[in-house]
């Protein structure tokens, strides 16, 4: 359907912190977050991007180019790999000390001259948020910078033509179905498709893809490897690389600032133990009513 | 001091969504403590009517933008307006419904206005701030707190430097409060539509949409039966909804739970589902993360039932059983049938 154009996606992920299993060693002694006893993951909404890329690609076969890229430190090149692993074609890491501390609007800045920087782009799919923030906030904020339609919240692409995507939409209460022009950017709802698993053969395939960082590692064998299979690299930008001005990166660069980070400290009440036997709970509920709690 | 603006959302069936009504009556109480005006921004199609309610949960003044291409909402209409109308007014603060259109649209404008935004916030305030660096200070910011990092902390932030200060909270958060009487009237600005749109505006296409009405309402339960992962399967959690109806209240749930499929959306109670204040909370095989606790720790009463004796719900809860849930949940249905206290 393309006639050989090749359609550009994409797609930008978030290395995140588990949160969702925060185990009792993930809380130093002092309150603060051990951020080390924390797996980091792809963030899951991020996932289900790909996922929606892939099926893409799927259909348009050799036509179909994905992009991913990611904005952290240098060891989220994992999640490039793992994107690689699924289907991706090639990886970018943005990484730079200069954008420690960003909120989403340095963030969104940064990576939103990152998506510039691919060149031509069709299509920019996000996971709808990221799990260490829950804010949803860098999708739109990203479409706002590249001067894109938003369509979030998205959850099966219905149909796409040369010009245009239509995708089912998954709101609160109901679904909606909308149709936009390209270029613009999708932000991806859990309830979307899952992301499917890596291939064995592409796997084989990239598993020493390695960034510039990474292969400067000492003890990276093989170096040679990296010149013959260009594949194998995976890039990696700086602030300069995207032509970034410094004071709207990190701390200078982010409106919102954080006055006060408290631990969860739970005030103990005065709490009654009901024995969980039948004569337990016949109490229990005696008293909620004779305190007409109920009834 | 410039106003304070809230982003009003239109239903359905064209009335003012009850999370609006919610921003506004925090709105009053922030605009009477900075001792300036609440203004409200409410966009949709055949508005009229809107206005009294809008009055007397604090407005002071509205900015009606009545037009045919505002509703079913879509962003880059909504976006176009709104930023055109924020440059205008310069407000102090906005304040926006953390549902699928607030958190669509707000943070879109923050990213135009190049101003700060914070999602989901449990508590708003109003305070002073002295930069610990220059030893600047400000007077009268916006205090938004939410948790953060997975609900292990709470984060208070502010947006010192740019206007307006911008915040989500979700429905259910802030008490809504009728603060004049019915028949108020102020003052009803009307925006030109067409002058604010570009032609790029209509570029995204509403093709269908199936909007249910809102079945489920467990803001408005006396009684909340909670289940968390812990109940383990769907069959366990049909135990909660027959407790529930003995009861005579609604069926709540974790977000572990809900993202598990146990139960509905609707039914999520917590930072980012709904915020409940019953008069009895059960909570079944729930650990209590912060995020949850923020959305029912008001509870007038708390049932814990949990096998774990450190979960953090067992700190809050009036009465706490260590036990399996599923069993104790059984025991109390017995009960409640073989007792006839029925609600």
């Amino acid at each position: 359907m393309y006639n050989n154009k090749i359609f550009n996606i994409v797609v930008l992920a978030k290395q995140v912190p588990d949160t969702r299993n925060v185990g009792k060693d993930a809380m130093k002694e002092d309150g603060t977050v051990n951020r080390a006893a924390l797996p980091a993951i792809f963030n899951p909404e991020d996932l289900s991007a790909l996922e929606m890329a892939l099926t893409i690609k799927d259909k348009l076969l050799e036509n179909c180019k994905i992009t991913v890229i990611t904005m952290g430190p240098v060891r989220a090149a994992d999640i490039i790999r793992e994107a690689l692993y699924r289907g991706a074609d090639q990886g970018v890491v943005l990484s730079d000390r200069k954008f420690a501390g960003s909120d989403t609007l340095a963030t969104s800045y940064a990576l939103a001259l990152a998506v510039k920087k691919t060149g031509h782009f069709d299509l920019v799919i996000a996971g709808r948020q990221a799990i260490d923030g829950d804010t949803a906030q860098v999708g739109p904020q990203i479409a706002e910078k590249l001067n894109l339609p938003q369509i979030t919240y998205s959850e099966e692409i219905m149909n796409i033509t040369d010009t245009r995507v239509r995708v089912k939409r998954r709101l609160e209460r109901g679904i909606e179905i909308v149709e936009a022009p390209f270029p613009c950017l999708l932000t991806v709802h859990g309830s979307a498709a899952p992301c499917r698993a890596r291939n064995a053969k592409k796997l084989m395939k990239y598993k020493h893809a390695k960034t510039p960082s990474e292969l400067a590692e000492p003890g990276t064998e093989n170096q040679s490897r990296y010149s013959q299979k260009p594949f194998l690299n995976i890039e990696e930008w700086t602030a300069d690389h995207v032509n970034a001005i410094p004071e709207r990166l990190g701390l200078s660069g982010s409106p919102t600032k954080v006055k006060k980070i408290e631990n969860v400290v739970l005030v103990k009440k005065e709490s009654q133990n009901i024995n969980p036997n039948e004569e337990g709970i016949h109490l229990l509920i005696r008293e909620l009513v004779n305190t007409r709690v109920i009834g | 001091m410039n106003s304070i603006f809230v982003y009003c959302e239109i239903t359905e069936d064209g009335a003012v969504a009850d999370v609006s009504l919610e921003l506004l009556s925090k709105g009053r109480e922030l605009a009477d403590t900075l001792q300036t005006k609440l203004e409200v921004a409410v966009f949709g199609s055949g508005l009229s009517g809107v206005e009294s309610v809008l009055f007397a949960h604090g407005a002071d003044v509205l900015h009606v933008a009545d037009n045919k291409c505002m509703f079913p909402y879509r962003t880059l209409p909504h976006f176009s307006v709104l930023v055109h109308l924020f440059e205008q007014e310069h407000p102090e603060i906005a304040l926006f419904g953390a549902t699928s259109i607030g958190r669509d649209l707000a943070p879109r404008v923050a990213s135009r206005l190049s101003c700060g935004l914070t999602a989901d916030c449990t508590a708003l305030e109003i305070g002073n701030h002295t930069e610990s660096k220059t030893g600047k200070e400000y007077h009268n910011l916006l205090l938004q707190v939410r948790p953060a990092f997975g609900g292990n902390i709470i984060a208070t932030i502010i947006n010192p430097e740019t206007r307006p200060q911008m915040a989500t909270v979700r429905e259910g958060v802030m008490k809504r409060v009728i603060s004049r009487p019915q028949n108020y009237v102020g003052t009803v600005k009307y925006i030109n539509v067409s002058q604010c749109l570009t032609d790029t505006d209509n570029l995204v296409e509403i093709l269908n949409r199936e909007i249910e009405a809102c079945k489920i309402n467990i803001k408005g339960a006396r009684v909340i039966v909670s289940g968390g992962y812990g109940m383990g399967n769907k069959e366990n959690f049909s135990l909660l909804h027959e407790l529930a109806a003995l009861l005579g209240g609604e069926v709540g749930a974790t977000r572990a739970a809900v993202d598990a499929g146990l139960a509905e959306h609707e039914r999520q109670i917590g930072q980012t589902g709904v915020t409940v204040r019953p008069k009895l909370y059960v909570a079944c095989g729930i650990s209590g993360a912060v995020q949850h606790r923020a959305g029912m720790e008001e509870s007038a009463k708390i049932i814990s039932i949990n096998t774990d004796i450190n979960a953090p719900i067992n700190a809050i809860a009036d009465y706490t059983i260590i036990a399996d849930a599923k069993e104790v949940v059984e025991k109390m249905i017995k009960e409640l049938k073989n007792g006839k206290i029925i609600a």
